[in-house]
């Protein structure tokens, strides 16, 4: 059973939940800030990449002549010249043991499988020269069909259709399947749909995952300096322990010959959880020439090249009984993977694989993957990663559910959610959930939202055929985090573990350092874990100094995705804190001369109970320093360090509304509110995680409104550019309106869930369920996201709505009623069905 | 080669530029004013945002012998005699920023804003920072910054 939680009124002095102004900031604001790109060392070279135009070609010649004779240009190099000692992109998670996964290079040596893929590097005194240089070198390409659209390349084979890589003589990396008949976590599904199709209701539908880009605002950089001992790498990451890892790993330098240090990083959204074929290629040229190099990419090349994400086709098949509770679910699912298995590609719709049954009770359920190889840029993690494309899908679907029985869809999602008084509850899909309460956080985000006054606004306009139409969005979503439980990633044949790492180092001068194996890009580590620590310990917030982000300094660590860092990195933290206090305890002993056992720890002091004597954990730390008076045989120090394996992922969920007025007349979206209510267990800066909810909304807002990335029939992609790739501005949105229900982790001593990824999560069908339902009683089901206003015309006009006749021409005076008919149906690729 | 001189941030600079040099390339290579950061090649993102006599500018839009004879203030030059602008205060004290990229750019255009309406609506401040994007903090609290900003004086 899980109660949510207030926090008791004497907990006020506690550093935990407390909206503590960042440490971050004052250098952030003041310009003060080491991002990659600032990075300027003695004699260093700056890279210029050459790029594939073609999705699909052999590389026939290079001619790298006349760059090479440009000013100031000291090398340029092609695949070939260097495909000895260029190491090897790898992928982490390969789902089954026989995925086929095809070899990549950093540079391709004869071969192109997307466009935007490096074929030759110019390294150059000036970045200006090397991009000069890089216009001359001359490639001649014999073009090869391309494997673009995905449905076509899951059917191709060696004899019928195109072949993204002719030598895998398939599209398909693997197939995987979760069935919770043959896992004995339910029952039959074709059995469940059997039954439903005789006598309940079955619900079928197809719905897209557009592709996506992270579009983080910091352009990937990298710098690697090979003089010097160790060869010192500097990028853009969120991910410096698997980067030293994976260069080690593919280029036969020892991993103690490489430091990886992420300073400042400008976002990742899951766009920097990548080993990158630039990150590859710098390091081979700088230690081919012995000098340090730089490569800075520009947006177009980011968005080109760095992976994109989401990008599939979902077959779904919902069963229910006639009063609308679900009985079964069966997931078939097409995943784009572009042109290569990425870091973590094939694995993550595979995170899905869990979530496609959210919070919600199945007798039956079956998830099919099928990772699709393309010649598109590659695909990996994007906040959410596997997560947003299932909560979609099901949100999607208890809606289509709730019209279908005509009752109100959050009472159709109370048939079949989770009770509060069930947990821990096992789910159909086999996860155990250890915490939460559906009903509370519904409650409350009912009454913030005033639900039923906008209904009742809602029939009202439909009533009187306004021209301008109100929808209420539901999503109750929940996600799994904290990733990952090490022996679980091992069963999923992922290539490392999930733990995490801290050590904490009591400075003589009562300074804390915390050392985090997490990389922090924003989303607030140095205070929220000074926080911690200084609840932990009882020292002064402005005591600690939380270091991270450089290998050297932080030599172990899993780094910073899938809302890991709270759940995984800050639970080591704790651990290793409470390793201080149990080594500083007999020292305090000692100077107080008093027995361990009489010895308590509160508010950062050691008391001898029954008397006023007393000593500071932070003076303890200057007599380890001294090491003048400490028991005999001690040893001279109180740091400590902790490794945390978590034993279960977290489970943080939550109910958000949405209330949309679409224009009838124009297809036109007007977000009038926006209130969710989330439970992320514990909360330690309630400022910082209303911050994380914020960007978190507005990125899955965007995927449901704006976003897409959009290749032409050559594969080139059009939306290369933030002038086509349409990033929402501030002039886009409305404020939000947050709460909190709080039930915390069971799992470790912090409470905490994890909130990165919620917003992304969550909000996405809440809109689109706000779109469909604004616009259902003209026959409308759905609308292919991102749901522009030219594919909500359509929808509505196509099933003859739009209150009436249609008045086009009303709505866009330049054009007669054909011409417009004619030109949305253009701009629009049949999404609206 | 062109000569310039040019004001950055209080200090006189004459320096020989390519023509073909942008302003932020100058202010960030030759200056060392790495506060100012690129986030795209289009002019889109609005994270190169400077003042130029006043007034917000991009500075990947402006060559810097455009900028010669005139007064360029940035992020780096806001702060007087250690003393933070409104506008930075408002951005801390609001958590208005995650990563901070976007911040530098979207501090000056927030200032230019204020100049120009001391006491702006939402509406006003969400069309008044349209040219700049920011993937992390949604706005919101960046909104409420500046509507800080604005009680507090944040134009000067």
């Amino acid at each position: 059973m899980t109660s949510t939680q207030e926090r008791p009124a004497d907990a006020v002095e506690s550093e935990i939940g407390k909206s503590r102004r960042r440490k971050e900031d004052q250098r952030l604001i003041t310009g003060r800030t080491r991002w990659t790109d600032n990075i300027q060392l003695t004699g260093m070279l700056h890279l210029a990449m050459v790029r594939s135009p073609y999705a699909h070609a052999r590389i026939t010649a290079i001619d790298t002549s006349e760059a090479k004779t440009a000013p100031n240009v000291v090398t340029v190099l092609t695949g070939a010249d260097v495909s000895d000692d260029q190491g090897t992109l790898i992928t982490a998670w390969p789902i089954t043991t026989d995925q086929k996964s095809p070899a990549h290079p950093p540079m391709a040596v004869d071969r192109v499988a997307f466009a935007g893929e490096v074929v030759a590097v110019v390294a150059a005194r000036s970045a200006a020269e090397a991009r000069d240089a890089a216009e001359l070198v001359d490639v001649d390409y014999e073009e090869l069909p391309a494997a673009l659209d995905l449905k076509q390349a899951a059917e191709a084979d060696a004899d019928h259709g195109v072949l993204a890589h002719p030598d895998l003589g398939t599209n398909k990396a693997a197939f995987w399947q979760l069935d919770s008949a043959a896992q004995g976590s339910g029952g039959s599904v074709d059995e469940a749909i059997a039954t439903a199709r005789a006598d309940g209701i079955v619900i079928e539908r197809e719905y897209r995952q557009q592709r996506l880009i992270p579009a983080f605002m910091e352009p990937r950089s990298v710098v690697v300096d090979p003089t010097g001992e160790q060869i010192t790498v500097w990028s853009a990451t969120q991910i410096p322990h698997i980067v030293r890892f994976a260069l080690a790993a593919t280029t036969g330098v020892p991993e103690s010959k490489i430091r990886v240090i992420a300073p400042d990083v400008g976002g990742g959204f899951g766009g920097k959880l990548q080993i990158t074929p630039e990150e590859w290629i710098a390091f081979c040229v700088a230690r081919r020439l012995g000098r340090p190099v730089k490569h800075t990419e520009t947006r177009s090349e980011s968005l080109m090249a760095g992976h994109h994400g989401r990008d599939q086709w979902q077959k779904l098949t919902l069963a229910a009984t006639k009063e609308g509770r679900v009985t079964a679910l069966k997931v078939d699912l097409l995943a784009d993977m572009g042109a290569y298995a990425a870091l973590v590609g094939t694995g993550v719709p595979v995170l899905g694989a869990w979530m496609f049954n959210s919070i919600y009770k199945f007798d039956a359920y079956q998830f099919n993957l099928t990772p699709v190889y393309t010649n598109k840029t590659w695909v990996d993690a994007y906040r959410g990663a596997g997560r947003p494309e299932a909560t979609y899908a099901i949100e999607r679907l208890m809606e289509e559910l709730a019209a279908e029985v005509g009752k109100d869809p959050l009472e159709v999602r109370a048939l079949s959610w989770i009770k509060h008084e069930e947990f821990p509850f096992t789910t159909v899909a086999g996860m155990t959930y250890d915490s939460g309460n559906y009903e509370a956080a519904t409650a409350k985000a009912k009454e913030m939202f005033g639900y039923d006054e906008l209904r009742a606004e809602q029939k009202r306009r439909r009533e009187s055929n306004d021209p301008v139409q109100l929808g209420i969005g539901v999503s109750t979503f929940t996600e799994m985090c904290g990733l990952a439980p090490s022996r679980i990633l091992g069963q999923l044949n992922y290539a490392a573990g999930g733990w995490d790492h801290a050590d904490i180092r009591m400075l003589a001068t009562g300074k804390v350092e915390v050392v985090t194996g997490t990389s922090p890009h924003g989303q607030g580590h140095e205070t929220a874990w000074s926080q911690i620590v200084a609840d932990r310990l009882g020292v002064p917030f402005e005591d600690v100094e939380v270091l991270h982000g450089d290998t050297q300094v932080s030599y172990h660590g899993m780094d910073t995705y899938g809302s890991r860092s709270l759940v995984v990195g800050a639970e080591a933290v704790v651990r290793a804190a409470d390793k201080v206090i149990e080594k500083a305890k007999p020292f305090a002993a000692h100077l107080l001369e008093a027995s361990v056992d009489d010895l308590e720890f509160t508010g950062g002091r050691f008391t001898v109970r029954g008397t006023d004597k007393d000593l500071g954990i932070q003076d303890v730390a200057l007599a380890a320093f001294t090491g003048h008076n400490l028991p005999d045989g001690a040893e001279p120090s109180i740091d400590a360090s902790a490794s945390f394996d978590p034993e279960n992922f977290s489970f943080p969920h939550g109910t958000h509304l949405c209330a949309v007025e679409i224009d009838t007349e124009t297809g036109g979206v007007k977000m009038r509110k926006y209130v969710c209510v989330d439970d992320v267990g514990t909360i330690v800066n309630p400022m910082i995680v209303e911050g994380q909810v914020h960007g978190g909304l507005v990125q899955g807002i965007a995927q449901a409104l704006f976003e897409e990335a959009v290749h032409d029939e050559s594969g080139t992609l059009v939306s290369a550019s933030f002038v086509d790739y349409l990033v929402p501005t501030a002039a886009d949105l409305i404020s939000f309106e947050t709460g909190h229900t709080t039930s915390p982790s069971t799992y470790t001593k912090l409470g905490t869930k994890g909130v990165g990824e919620a917003g992304t999560i969550a909000s996405t069908p809440a809109v689109v369920n706000a779109i469909v339902d604004a616009i259902r009683h003209f026959g409308v089901n759905d609308v292919q996201m991102p749901c522009t206003p030219a594919r909500i015309w359509k929808a509505i006009h196509d099933q003859g709505g739009g209150g009436g006749e249609p008045t086009p021409g009303d709505a866009m005076p330049h054009f007669d009623e054909q011409d417009v008919a004619d030109r949305t149906a253009g701009a629009d690729d049949g999404g609206a069905r | 080669m062109t000569k310039i001189e040019v004001t950055v941030d209080g200090e006189r600079y004459a320096d020989d530029v390519e023509p073909r040099m942008l302003l932020v390339h100058y202010l960030r290579e030759r200056l060392g004013k790495t506060g100012t950061v690129v986030g795209c090649d289009t002019s889109n993102c609005g994270a190169c945002t400077i003042h130029v006599d006043g007034k917000s500018v991009k500075s990947c839009n402006m060559l810097a012998v455009q900028a010669d004879g005139h007064e360029v203030t940035t992020v780096e030059g806001l702060a007087t005699d250690g003393e933070l602008h409104p506008v930075q205060k408002a951005f801390h004290e609001c958590h208005a920023l995650q990563c901070g990229y976007c911040t530098p750019g979207m501090i000056m255009q927030s200032i230019d804003l204020l100049n120009d309406n001391p006491n702006p609506s939402e509406e006003e401040i969400r069309l008044g920072l349209e040219g700049n994007l920011c993937r992390c903090t949604g706005y919101h609290n960046i909104v409420k910054a500046v509507q800080a900003a604005a009680t507090s004086g944040g134009a000067r």
